[in-house]
């Protein structure tokens, strides 16, 4: 019942791809852009070559930065009967022990060796080498091979490549949100095709991208054989100009995923609780000023496309001196702000259509699920959107700092409404999986983030107050034995 | 109600999940004139389920109240009746993003034991991918097949009642991700390896031990398979609890002349046979913790 074709075309590499650039566990996401030189791990590279490549294709760095496909010639550790020492008492690290300098190193490279070579170079100049275990000399060439290592391979987007390298590269940016917290977020907020979620997010737009990819885009009818057309919808809550949707783009969606897509102001979310919000065109001048704040406001943004430059450019055009030309200029220029001005209207008209039918969305206090994940404090955001789920729906509160969550936790049971809260944490650890030398990996992620979840029910306020136990009275003497 | 699209109205033959305090939930099939016992008293199918709001309160004959809620995976997970040792909510949710699940991917599973990660792959891959889940005991493959038939998402699965390790999953070169939870799962990455597509995939499989981990990496290695990773995944609850602390009393503080008014600050007046309190809101852990699950190994089927 596969639905997907076994077609090679969606897996090749085309220009304007969104990639992302992998060596080990060091992740980069880029977009494919000819002739554009894009910097990983500390080289410069170009990508044009991948071009027709298929996805998951390993490259190696030709000098000039240029990719070529590596030939698969992976020899693996030999199964002859290696020199080797049995233990370590005899050897004395005195760092000298490597006979070549970093310039023999350096003229190696630039003599174009391969890394093998390499490699194998420095065990031959190595004078402890042989006197090193078996498993010693495994972990020397591991280690040589890493730091020699001159490839690259090119990969799909997913949730999971994309929430690793976050985390790993910029945590900051996502609140110190790790990979396995965000799974835990998806599942427990039943993210799934066909539901209507309510997103506040200010991790640079990964949950939101976590979110889609689990929604899956609008299906068409054809698609959906048992069941009617699923058209989820993701309603994106945004505090300030616009919604931040950076990390979005890494995913590489196909445009139609965006067609579920919505995008509400939390500053309007009062007026639509109180039925106030007014979606219809308005009065032309006092919108247009506000569009016009909302514009200036907007080229902070990164996804502005306004002209910054046409302010400058009409101050630079006052200066010139001659009459006539002063004319020419002041009529072009009427021209361009006119130009201008019906583009604002358009824009405008977009904006209103937009947060029409994301209102309409919100209106039915139906919403499927709630997930929020930010450096606002949770609990206002919490209390204040919670009111737009259906009963019996699931939601979820990210939050790098317990406190907070636990203010939530409270204030929730005091107002009733949910079941099942409860916050939690996850622990994760890597291993190191090799025959006699299985261990749990040296360091360890300190921390994840908290999550909050729970489930709504019907709101019923004849229900009694917080069931959590009374704290307990304070014994002044120890009156019993 | 189905377990991959939500509806707002109780009816005859859903499956709904009864809340009833603390954590504990239990499975109801809902049925016109059925009743259930819960030890808040009685629940009447006919007057208190159907027709009624997923996520009404339902007071039960005793008097005491539940509530009753849509089905989910999670809720399933945690009500569902077992017949081998489940996959918990933490670990399905590593699964599932790992393997890099969403509407539309093929998965093949085995073995299905009690259905508890089939459910979640189930919802995850809805409306349009698929699940061939393998199950060797004959009981409980028929009653996982009732069961994805009441939940309504039987359209979605294949179960096949045989034994992943002799004749593989019953399918080759479709599944974008393989999913094993089985004794000897060494002995399944080659049938692993040809029910993927040619274009590569995910595959995880989930061992108590790590004697079972060590053999799997190696046959993982050895069939071609990249990027072998193992991890484990614990999960932490914290109890919100309020706590009230006594501070200790030292008696009057000798070095301030004005003693009498720092101590009124710091405590109330009656500070000599009851001494201060101070009240904060925290959360504790509980007395003991799921220590360990399972491993969980994943890898990456290249283009073959």
């Amino acid at each position: 019942m596969a639905h997907n074709e076994d077609d090679d075309y969606e897996y090749r590499i085309k220009e304007g791809d969104h990639i992302v650039l992998k060596r080990g566990d060091v992740y980069k996401a880029v977009q494919i852009q000819r002739k554009k030189k894009v910097i990983f791990e500390k080289q410069w590279i170009l990508l044009d070559n991948v071009v027709g490549h298929l996805y998951g294709t390993t490259f190696e760095i030709a000098s000039g930065g240029t990719l070529q496909p590596k030939e698969d010639k992976e020899t693996g550790s030999s199964t002859d009967v290696k020199v080797a020492g049995t233990d370590n008492r005899n050897i004395v690290d005195d760092g000298k022990s490597q006979k070549l300098t970093r310039d023999d190193i350096e003229t190696m490279k630039e003599q174009g060796l391969k890394n093998e070579e390499i490699i194998q170079q420095l065990i031959d100049n190595s004078s402890t080498f042989n006197n090193k275990t078996g498993y010693a000399q495994d972990k020397y060439i591991k280690k040589k091979k890493k730091k020699y290592e001159n490839t690259v391979t090119v990969l799909k987007p997913t949730c999971r490549i994309i929430a690793m390298m976050y985390h790993g590269r910029e945590p900051g940016k996502i609140c110190h949100l790790r990979y396995d917290t965000l799974a835990q977020m998806l599942t427990l907020g039943n993210i799934h095709a066909g539901s209507k979620v309510l997103v506040f997010e200010t991790c640079a737009g990964l949950v939101l991208g976590a979110i889609m990819e689990r929604m899956g885009g609008r299906f068409s009818l054809t698609s959906c054989v048992h069941h009617p057309p699923c058209y989820g919808s993701v309603i994106q809550m945004y505090p300030g100009g616009g919604p931040v949707r950076a990390g979005v783009e890494c995913f590489g969606f196909p445009a139609h995923f965006h067609d579920m897509l919505h995008e509400f102001p939390i500053c309007r979310v009062n007026a639509l609780l109180a039925s106030t919000l007014d979606t219809s065109a308005k009065d032309p001048t006092a919108e247009e000023k506000s569009l016009n704040a909302a514009a200036e406001q907007e080229q902070i943004q990164p996804e502005a496309e306004q002209q910054e430059g046409s302010p400058a450019e009409e101050r630079m055009e006052t200066n010139t001196g001659d009459d006539d030309g002063q004319d020419r200029e002041k009529l072009e220029r009427e021209k361009r702000q006119e130009a201008k001005a019906q583009e604002r209207k358009v824009k405008l008209e977009e904006k209103r259509r937009k947060l029409a039918a994301a209102a309409a969305l919100l209106e039915g206090r139906n919403a499927d699920g709630l997930v929020i994940a930010s450096q606002f404090h949770p609990c206002s955001v919490l209390l204040g959107l919670i009111k737009f789920l259906s009963p019996s729906r699931p939601f979820v509160v990210f939050s790098q700092f317990k406190e907070t969550l636990i203010e939530c936790y409270t204030k929730l049971k005091e107002q009733g409404g949910t079941v099942n809260l409860m916050i939690t944490d996850t622990w994760l650890r890597h291993y190191q999986v090799l025959p006699d030398r299985t261990h749990p990996l040296l360091l360890m992620s300190g921390g994840g983030g908290y999550l909050l979840s729970g489930t709504t029910v019907a709101t019923d306020h004849s229900e009694p107050a917080a069931e959590e136990p009374a704290p307990k009275r304070q014994k002044v003497k120890d009156s019993e034995g | 109600m189905s377990f991959i699209e939500y509806s707002d109205l109780i009816q005859d033959g859903d499956v709904a999940i009864v809340h009833l305090g603390h954590n504990s939930v239990t499975a109801v099939k809902v049925q016109h004139g059925a009743q259930t016992q819960t030890r808040f008293g009685v629940i009447r199918h006919s007057t208190d389920l159907i027709s009624q709001r997923y996520g009404s309160k339902v007071t039960c004959s005793k008097g005491g109240w539940v509530h009753v809620l849509h089905p989910t995976p999670e809720l399933w997970t945690v009500a569902l009746p077992h017949r081998t040792q489940i996959l918990y909510t933490t670990d399905i949710a590593m699964v599932t993003m790992m393997l890099e699940l969403k509407p539309g991917s093929v998965v093949c599973e085995s073995g299905t034991g009690s259905g508890s990660l089939s459910h979640a792959i189930l919802r995850t891959i809805a409306p349009t991918g698929h699940l061939h889940t393998v199950e060797f005991h004959q009981q409980r493959a028929e009653k996982v097949v009732e069961e994805f038939k009441e939940h309504r998402v039987d359209h979605l699965v294949t179960v096949r009642n045989q034994d992943v390790c002799k004749d593989g999953f019953g399918v080759t070169g479709v599944a974008d991700a393989i999913f094993l939870d089985i004794p000897s799962p060494w002995e399944a990455v080659g049938h692993a390896k040809a029910a993927m597509k040619k274009h590569g995939g995910r595959l995880c499989s989930f061992s108590p031990c790590i004697e079972q981990v060590q053999r799997t990496c190696q046959a993982l290695t050895e069939r071609g398979f990249e990027e072998v990773r193992t991890l484990e995944v614990l999960l932490r609850v914290h109890n919100v609890r309020p706590v009230t602390l006594q501070l200790p009393d030292f008696g009057p503080d000798p070095g301030c002349p004005s003693s009498s008014s720092q101590a009124v600050e710091e405590a109330p007046p009656a500070a000599a046979a009851n001494p201060a309190s101070l009240k904060i809101k925290t959360t504790t852990p509980p007395r003991e913790m799921p220590g360990h699950t399972g491993y969980l190994t994943f890898a990456t089927k290249p283009r073959t």
